[in-house]
């Protein structure tokens, strides 16, 4: 079991990224049976290997696990060095999930060049489980950087008609910042004396004018990938042109990557810092939470709204973190992992709509329920927990957010509590005019309802929705440690 | 005394092998009829290029020795850097065949002046004096200027290489000066003296002395490519056969860096404050021009040629650092850059037929869908120019950037990375011709299979190598900045 579990996390990265290597040897779109299976295939070991990390995963500690570290560029002291805690095991089960509903979704829906696109969704897959168990900088930042070539190519080859912009946007973006974060890593390694041991980075005392600077460092990279406003205008683009499955990886886990860059790094390296500027940090939480979920009310285009609803709700994690309190961050974990399903779960349902009329336009459906009641069971189903209902997992994360916030200001939880109704507002209209009403036309009447890949697919998410809902204990009991962990090292002053 | 054995001959070995050889390739042509004389030529040319290359990296565990009376230097650093410049002259003549005899400049000429070029690399690289350095530079220079007029048919050709050839000519006469100033301070050409001098009694507040290093560097910058000399680099760019922009783009950089590396740390080490500004605010400009010009570009060799200036500019960073540790990344950048530009043009040349040049950014377009493979390759070698991870270009920048910032340079660390910023743009827009767009009607139908398989197989190790060794970067790493 010591040779199985040191290898573990190496496996869980390498093992997707060679099967997608593997997927791409297959070449011809006349072998595309072959890259299907194959790529179910290795999604479905890696979630195995990912439950397998689950069960053996140790609850009472906060230290990192299933450590693995190595020498790798010795002269500059970058380390092969993986680790994973209770905050990154949740989000690397989410990864192994979606990437397994991901190309369940892509099954026959996409027919050019197969092979390459479940080829970028299985490496991709490698790619996010390494930022989520890199413990040295320069290796978070290797899988950070790398896995934006597969998503700008899933944009740009299988998007909708302005994907090329979508896709450039979106990687400009992106890069800016990071590259912000690389200086401050860069930085980092040097006044620590040479290292870029992220654990070794939290401990070391750092003056609050450098803290200030390094903070915003890396606030600029994880502030676009969230996104927080005002930088977070390249994620409707992308998310609209972005085939379905790219916009369920992007809402569902690259989103999570930017809020776990905070936990990671910017927080704990820049605690001072951090508490400085939380007032920056939460108001423009609340500007996301408020303002963003008012634009998201007059949205036409389905995809484009979800995208809105996805910052609001990214608002509530910001939120959660910078107000320093356990069960607000608590909360905040627990939002990220249910913003992961039920946002991966509304573009599936838009992208089975989109499948049969090439439409995204809420204006162009109408009375869906009268031809596909399973459907509509589904849609109404995601919409209220997108919408926060109890007994759904959308409910568990905010609840404990607001309820958090309220402990330390009362002001911030009634702004954050107004997203109840807003958020209610914008996914409820959306579904009662697409799926409720009177047909609208002749296009809507022939619809089929779903088959059953797209029930298997729609149904693995709802029970994932439901579960976090009535039963969150085992997460919250998976992440409490770490938690704790976090906030007394927040506490504790680095000046 | 002077005999034979305290020449030290044998340190230049790789040098005179090839010279020979390239004696050799010339004779060739008087026993058999120029049509065929190539087609034993080419082999025998790149036979040399392997056997001299591998001469070069015996030498490489031997300690410094100076040989020749002082003229030349043997130390680990010569040994990798002739031996690499050697193995990447023989990618680009493996590459370029097809596509220079379809243009009818494949001629033992030719293949004659691109091994002498070599032949002049290599002696810059060993150089311990500054006559040795100078005749060089020259020899490659010549060299490269009848390359590039070897293609007599062609207007563009025949203006790259006057344009060259003048503007060369006046860097030759800037370099020379400086190096007739440097003299006539400190009454030697050896660089060994030169810098023992610097310790002792020039102080870097001489006028006289900043003129002289003014003017090197001129020279040098001139040959590099950099901003304020680059003008030359996109037009001879443009202007020459693909084959022999590949030629001048890839292998140079390696002389290039070997130049600096004698003259301004051995020769001029002593006089950093006077060299290191204009370094760093030459190497920052040249990133910052490069990246921002090649945006405008139709024309995928000018884009590629202000690229080339940009990567010049990161190469100068990492020299104006002044530590071991930027020597050593400077090195590496050189070697990773030539690597990659051997693929990007390697893909370049693949794609090319008779009358299709395939040198402009749309004939790019659809390419994964005519050549999905290539398109491939393409794509790595274009991400490792941009420097995205995980490709040998990211590494390349990251050890550049580290040096720089360990140097305390922070605010010019931050510029470059946001022009490098603007660089990914352009090369993302040949990910979005390759992948993106679709095809042109005119290339779909005629997308004939003319390169050897061999060259396919070459140009995918080639590409794939800069991923692949990522694992082992540390490594090498390790095994460059032991060689300085």
């Amino acid at each position: 079991m010591e040779i199985f579990d040191g290898h573990l996390l190496s496996f869980l990265i390498w093992a997707p990224v060679l099967v997608g290597a593997l997927v791409l040897l297959t070449g011809k779109d006349r072998r595309a049976p072959a890259a299907r299976w194959i790529a179910l295939g290795g999604s479905v070991v890696t979630f195995l290997a990912s439950a397998c990390l689950w069960a053996r995963f140790d609850r009472g500690t906060a230290q990192m696990q299933f450590v693995e570290r190595g020498d790798w560029i010795s002269r500059f002291h970058i380390e092969y060095y993986l680790g994973i805690d209770g905050i990154s095991l949740p989000l690397i089960l989410l990864t192994t999930v979606l990437t397994m509903v991901v190309v369940i979704a892509g099954w026959e829906v996409i027919r050019t060049r197969v092979a390459q696109y479940f080829a970028a969704f299985l490496i991709m897959e490698g790619l996010m489980i390494g930022v989520f168990c890199a413990l040295d900088g320069i290796l978070f930042y290797l899988f950070w950087e790398a896995m934006l070539i597969p998503m700008f190519l899933i944009i740009g080859v299988w998007g909708g008609p302005n994907r090329v912009y979508a896709a450039i946007k979106f990687f400009l973006y992106t890069l800016l910042g990071s590259l912000l974060m690389l200086v401050a890593l860069l930085f980092l390694y040097n006044a620590t004396g040479g290292s870029f041991d992220i654990l070794a980075f939290h401990a070391f005392p750092l003056s609050n004018s450098v803290q200030t600077l390094i903070f915003l460092a890396f606030f600029a990279a994880f502030a676009v990938k969230v996104p927080m406003v005002p930088v977070h205008t390249w994620l409707p683009d992308a998310h609209v042109e972005a085939p379905t499955g790219g916009s369920v990886i992007l809402a569902a886990i690259t989103l999570k990557m930017g809020a776990y860059g905070f936990l990671r790094l910017a927080m704990p390296i820049a605690p001072d810092a951090a508490a400085d500027l939380a007032w920056l940090v939460v108001t423009l939480s609340l500007v996301a939470v408020v303002y963003i979920a008012l634009v998201a009310l007059v949205q036409r285009d389905m995809k484009k709204l979800i995208a809105y609803s996805s910052i609001s709700h990214m608002g509530f994690v910001t939120l959660g973190f910078f107000v320093f309190d356990a069960q607000a961050m608590e909360g905040a974990v627990v939002q990220m992992i249910s913003h992961g399903f039920v946002s991966g779960a509304m573009f599936l349902c838009v992208g089975v709509l989109y499948d049969r009329l090439h439409s995204r336009e809420i204006a162009t459906y109408g009375g869906v329920i009268k031809v596909m009641p399973v459907f509509a069971f589904f849609m109404v189903f995601f919409a209220m927990a997108n919408a926060g209902l109890p007994g759904t997992s959308g409910f568990v994360g905010e609840f404990l957010v607001i309820l958090g916030t309220f402990s330390v200001s009362g002001f911030y939880a009634t702004i954050a509590a107004l997203t109840l109704i807003v958020g209610a507002a914008y996914t409820l209209w959306m579904v009662k005019r697409v799926v409720f009403g009177a047909i609208k036309n002749t296009e809507v009447e022939a619809l089929s309802d779903l088959n059953r890949r797209e029930f298997w697919m729609l149904s693995t998410m709802a029970a994932a929705v439901l579960l976090v809902g009535v039963w969150p204990a085992p997460l919250l009991e998976v992440m409490q440690s770490s938690v704790q962990h976090l906030l007394t090292h927040l506490a504790v002053t680095k000046l | 005394m002077m005999t034979l054995a305290n020449l030290h001959l044998n340190l230049i070995a790789p040098e005179i092998f090839l010279s020979g050889a390239a004696c050799l390739v010339l004779l060739i042509e008087l026993f058999i009829k120029p049509a065929r004389a190539c087609a034993l030529a080419w082999p025998l040319s790149l036979i040399a290029l392997l056997i001299s290359g591998g001469l070069a990296f015996g030498q490489i565990n031997n300690p410094p020795l100076i040989g020749l009376n002082g003229l030349v230097i043997s130390d680990s650093a010569a040994a990798l850097l002739r031996g690499m410049s050697c193995f990447l002259a023989a990618g680009v003549l493996f590459y370029a065949q097809r596509y220079s005899q379809a243009r009818d400049i494949w001629r033992v000429e030719y293949l004659t002046l691109a091994l002498f070029g070599v032949v002049g690399m290599m002696t810059m690289i060993g150089s311990a004096h500054l006559l040795t350095l100078y005749v060089g530079v020259e020899l490659l220079a010549l060299c490269l200027y009848g390359m590039i007029a070897m293609q007599r048919d062609a207007v563009q050709a025949a203006e790259a290489a006057m344009k060259y050839f003048i503007l060369g000519a006046l860097a030759s006469g800037l370099l020379l000066y400086g190096m007739s100033l440097l003299y006539g301070l400190t009454g030697t050409l050896s660089l060994a003296s030169i810098s023992a001098n610097s310790l002792t009694t020039l102080l870097p507040t001489s006028l006289p002395l900043m003129l002289a290093v003014v003017m090197v560097i001129a020279g040098l910058l001139f040959k590099l490519g950099a901003v304020p000399f680059h003008m030359w680099v996109p037009d001879v760019y443009e202007g020459s056969a693909t084959g022999t922009t590949l030629y001048l783009s890839a292998v140079p950089k390696l002389a290039a860096f070997a130049i600096l590396y004698r003259l301004l740390e051995q020769g001029l080490g002593g006089w950093i404050e006077i060299w290191q500004d204009i370094l760093l605010l030459t190497g920052i400009f040249s990133i910052a021009l490069g990246n921002v010009i090649a945006i405008a570009q139709t024309s995928l060799k000018r884009m590629l040629a202000y690229s080339t200036i940009s990567h010049m500019g990161f190469l100068l960073l990492g020299f104006a650092s002044a530590t071991t540790s930027g020597y050593a990344a400077s090195m590496m950048y050189a070697l990773i850059y030539a690597i990659t530009t051997l693929a990007v043009f390697g893909v370049m040349l693949a794609l090319s037929r008779d009358g299709f040049e395939s040198d402009q950014l749309d004939d790019l377009k659809g390419l994964n869908q005519r050549h999905p493979w290539l398109a491939f390759l393409m794509l790595l070698a274009i991400f490792s120019l941009a420097g995205i991870p995980p490709t040998a270009g990211f590494f390349a920048k990251l050890l550049i950037l580290q040096a720089v910032v360990e140097a305390g340079f922070l605010a010019v660390v931050v510029a470059a990375v946001l022009f490098a910023v603007v660089g990914a743009f352009y090369y993302l827009r040949v990910i979005k011709l390759m992948y993106f767009d679709a095809p042109r009607e005119d290339l779909l139908a005629a997308s004939a299979r003319g390169y050897r398989p061999s060259v396919l197989w070459v140009l995918t190790a080639n590409a794939v190598l800069v991923v692949a060794i990522t694992p082992w970067i540390g490594a090498i790493m390790d095994v460059v900045s032991s060689t300085l």
